[in-house]
């Protein structure tokens, strides 16, 4: 039991997908243009996760190690294509707008580096619960920046229009702003390079919490890297681009 | 004309990074310096123009023939895990000078999403094998475009005093967010 709640702080706080370890930064920045479809990307996400552990995890002791990489990705690809086909049949709007990032999770970093970092030496429950709290971390992680760019682009949160809430509801303070002229949503938080800038001040925030709290305790401040390639646990680059970069 | 279309707004209107968001954790990892940024651009230029052609004759000859379209994304991924392999043997046996500049960056190509994406993207948009092999030539283009510029600003950026908390990444996400924008600028080039 405990090894469960340990799994999925891990994966929630501790190893954040996006925010501490910055892996799939591409579902990240592309399909974060609501808070919807960086939950709905993030949850097919966990379930790809959940399904290839726990079958990489079964199968740990039968693949022989020098085909394992070609191995895994077979089995994440099958779970991804039966993700995008479920996706397809019950929800034909939501797959419409993740488009091609859904086959895309295949390369996401994250599954490849937790099916060679944890679901192949570990047991089947620990394994599962580790998908399963790095996909909630993923979802996270998603789910905030797209609440973030939804709000200042267009003004909705889950879909919900907020300035025609305020406006129907007379909210006191908040009306005036809505009304007054001046007043418009900043559109080009929906477009690219609002992903950017989004995500930029996201990790900004927290690495300011990372500083304050080593001052608090006289520790040299340690900033969240960049997603480089020693950092990811991308097994076929092993680090050496890296190498050659310093 | 469709063919420069199709390559200008591969390469700069719809830039694989900078408006697609394929390729993000290459063009963040391996833009610190100019040489290292144009070495991976030159790999995947060289890799997508390979990936591109190999899975779009697969599709049109095998896929399509015996109805598994299906299979599409199982059969892309291992195709180009399998070619990237062959071409770093096939580079380190038959030429040595490219396999040394290019070498150590094709690893990691096999993960980078541009070159999946782009295969699926190809067949998605129903191009023709020559309009795919355009497609990918000219999308790498953009990569390799977007990166080196990226690397010579982060060579600068490394001289300037940034706030502690925006050191590291959240710098290189603004500069990147700033070149999106000037990137969009070009969307009125193609209708």
């Amino acid at each position: 039991m405990s090894k469960i709640i340990e799994r999925l702080n891990n994966g929630i706080i501790k190893e954040n997908p996006t925010f501490v370890q910055m892996l799939g930064m591409c579902p990240t920045l592309a399909v974060t243009t609501s808070a919807i479809n960086g939950a709905g990307m993030g949850l097919a996400t966990t379930v790809i996760l959940t399904l290839s552990n726990i079958m990489i995890a079964l199968l740990r002791k039968v693949i022989p190690n020098k085909v394992r990489i070609p191995a895994f990705i077979v089995i994440i690809a099958s779970f991804v294509t039966i993700v995008q086909f479920l996706m397809q049949a019950y929800l034909p709007s939501l797959n419409k707008s993740l488009g091609i990032f859904i086959p895309l999770i295949v390369v996401n970093c994250i599954i490849l580096g937790r099916a060679e970092s944890y679901a192949s030496k570990n047991k089947v429950i620990p394994s599962a619960f580790d998908g399963i709290g790095m996909g909630l971390g993923f979802t996270i992680g998603l789910t905030t920046i797209g609440v973030v760019r939804e709000l200042l682009g267009s003004g909705c949160a889950f879909g919900i229009n907020l300035i025609e809430l305020i406006k129907e509801n007379n909210i006191p303070v908040l009306q005036n702003i809505v009304n007054s002229d001046s007043f418009d949503t900043v559109s080009i938080f929906i477009t690219a390079p609002g992903a950017f800038m989004v995500l930029a001040f996201v990790i900004a925030i927290i690495n300011k919490r990372n500083i304050n709290k080593a001052k608090k305790n006289g520790e040299k401040p340690n900033l969240c890297s960049l997603a480089d390639c020693a950092n990811c646990h991308n097994v076929m680059c092993q680090g050496k681009a890296q190498e050659e970069a310093n | 004309m469709n063919i420069i279309l199709l390559a200008i707004s591969a390469a700069f209107v719809n830039n694989v990074i900078l408006s697609q968001f394929m390729g993000i954790c290459p063009f963040l990892g391996v833009s610190k310096k100019v040489s290292t940024a144009a070495g991976m651009g030159g790999a995947v230029i060289f890799v997508m123009a390979i990936a591109s052609t190999v899975t779009s004759l697969i599709y049109k000859f095998v896929l399509e023939p015996l109805d598994l379209k299906y299979m599409n994304t199982i059969v892309f991924i291992l195709v180009i895990a399998s070619l990237v392999q062959f071409v770093e043997m096939f580079l380190k046996k038959a030429m040595p000078s490219l396999y040394q500049a290019l070498g150590v960056y094709l690893p990691l190509i096999t993960t980078n999403c541009a070159v999946l994406g782009i295969a699926l993207k190809n067949v998605e948009s129903g191009y023709t094998i020559f309009e795919s092999i355009i497609n990918g030539i000219f999308s790498a283009v953009g990569f390799a475009v977007a990166i080196v510029i990226m690397a010579g600003i982060r060579e600068k950026i490394d001289k300037n005093d940034v706030p502690m908390s925006f050191r590291g990444a959240p710098i290189v996400l603004i500069t990147a967010g700033l070149m999106a924008i000037a990137f969009m600028g070009l969307n009125g080039l193609i209708k």
